[in-house]
């Protein structure tokens, strides 16, 4: 059961590396969306028993994550009409290299943490460390509002790994809550998107620094 | 009577096999965009042909520009009979041995951009330049390979570090040395073998002045390289080491074929890369091989 859920990590990291490099916006939002997917079954690999209300939970993380908040920035971005980053602070190389250090740097911090004995084995630690590194890479390093939502939203999902530990203490109606926090947010943003399109003509977030009358 | 038997049937097998590959691959490209395309056997036609033809230098060039192509062959021979091939193991493996692979490829290397500068054209030093940077970001990824294959392994001779399977980071490992075969060979998202626009050839432009033997000789060097990596892929992926050695010659043979197809399908489907975009991918093959070590790392002490 760990080396499966341990394979999802890796793939989640994975997916982590593949929004850094890709310069594309569709790209990124797909990866976030397919290592949403990977979250949402994660849940149901940790259980032992198969709860009604762990598979729920595990069924909306997926639609909304890999469904709902996916559509809404595609359509931001159809509406918005880019579909590339161009130029960002931090070039894809440099942030692919920073990212692959990170999460190296994470598996090594996990082992130097004191766990519990059943989060031993697991890569839930680092992938949690590298997930929430990687988004704030993408936040910090990247011009186009759409892309920073992603840094945003994959931030979210490292901090998701996270909570995964907590899973036998934790209510679900926690998570269930939080999901629906970041799909009201995504659906705001998504306005808000359209609306820096209109008033600046371009979504490059470095034009929203100087104040104007 | 077996030694005598292999130590001719080895380098036989490199020399003649090495040029069915790019036909392999130029068929395979040809059957996909749906023509009849050259035949399989075009590359020893090609090698016969200018074998016949006498060789036109330039004023400016040194005799170099002879020697070198020769040179950059030999070494490219020399790392062939290194490589093991599955069952009957290398020519003459010893302790350390990667590393001397890892450095006759670098000479072959070094040796082709210093014979396309000697003519003095700006055009093939440009085509040098090219190649040597790349080359730059795919050996990394190479030496990252390599270093993990020995650290799941324990080992730093070929043969032994071949042998077993890639372990845990086995897909991660056959991507990233797959875009370093794609890199290496100038294939097509870092190269295309069949234009001759300035602007996008490397390998091509490099070898635009040569004729006759010297270019025989470093087209036949080209494809062995190609056979050399290919060998290498499957071998560091396959466990061939475990298997009777009629089924381990069969399954590197068609692991090779799959790999040629691979390629020819990969040049169908890709177009060739702008240069900016190259060094992320290279990136990337770093980093595939990179995590392969760190996951054969990893999984060998838990």
């Amino acid at each position: 059961m760990n080396s499966n859920l341990n394979l999802l990590i890796g793939l989640a990291m994975g997916l982590n590396l593949m929004a850094l490099g890709s310069s594309r916006l569709p790209t990124v939002i797909r990866s976030m969306a397919a290592q949403g997917v990977i979250l949402g079954a994660m849940p149901v690999l940790m259980e032992h028993e198969l709860d009604w209300r762990v598979l729920l939970v595990s069924l909306a993380t997926m639609a909304g994550k890999g469904w709902v908040i996916p559509s809404l920035l595609r359509r931001a971005m159809r509406t918005a009409q880019i579909d590339r980053e161009l130029e960002p602070l931090i070039g894809f190389v440099p942030s692919l290299l920073l990212g692959a250090g990170g999460t190296i740097a994470a598996l090594a911090l996990a082992q130097a943490l004191p766990l519990m004995p059943e989060h031993q084995g697991t890569l839930l630690v680092p992938g949690a460390l590298a997930t929430v590194f990687t988004g704030f890479i993408l936040l910090i390093g990247r011009n186009k509002a759409i892309s920073q939502v992603c840094g945003y939203l994959i931030l979210e999902n490292g901090i998701y790994i996270f909570g995964l530990l907590l899973i036998k203490s934790m209510p679900l109606l926690v998570e269930a809550g939080v999901l629906l926090d970041v799909t009201v947010g995504v659906f705001i943003i998504g306005i808000i998107v359209d609306r820096i399109q209109r008033a600046f003509d371009s979504l490059d977030t470095r034009k929203l620094t100087a104040l104007r009358e | 009577m077996m030694p005598i038997l292999e130590m001719i049937l080895r380098p036989a097998c490199w020399l003649l096999l090495a040029p069915l590959l790019p036909g392999i691959i130029n068929k395979v490209k040809a059957w996909v965009a749906g023509r009849r395309g050259p035949p399989v056997l075009q590359l020893y036609y090609d090698l016969a042909r200018l074998w016949q033809k006498s060789v036109v230098m330039s004023k400016l060039a040194s005799p170099a520009f002879i020697i070198l192509p020769a040179v950059s062959w030999v070494a490219l021979f020399g790392a062939a009979l290194l490589m093991p091939l599955g069952p009957i193991g290398s020519a003459f493996g010893f302790r350390g041995d990667v590393l001397l692979l890892i450095y006759l490829l670098a000479l072959s290397r070094f040796c082709t951009a210093w014979a396309a500068m000697e003519t003095g054209s700006a055009f093939e030093g440009m085509g040098a330049a090219r190649e040597v940077s790349y080359a730059v970001l795919a050996e990394a990824a190479m030496v990252a390979a390599i270093l993990s294959l020995s650290v799941q392994s324990g080992s730093i001779s070929l043969v032994t570090m071949l042998s077993p399977a890639a372990g845990p980071g086995m897909v991660l490992l056959a991507a990233g040395l797959f875009i370093v075969l794609l890199a290496e060979n100038c294939r097509v998202p870092f190269d295309d073998p069949n234009t001759h626009l300035e602007l996008t050839m490397i390998h091509e432009v490099m070898v635009l002045d040569h004729s006759g033997p010297p270019l025989a000789t470093i087209l036949h060097g080209a494809s062995m390289k190609l056979l050399l990596f290919s060998v290498l892929l499957v071998q560091a992926v396959l466990p061939l080491g475990g298997l009777s050695s009629l089924a381990s010659t069969g399954l590197l043979a068609v692991g090779v074929l799959l790999v040629t197809v691979g390629v020819g399908i990969t040049e169908s489907l890709l177009a060739r890369l702008a240069f900016k975009r190259v060094p992320l991918l290279l990136t990337v093959a770093f980093l595939l091989c990179l995590f392969a070590l760190l996951s054969a790392w990893k999984g060998g002490n838990s």
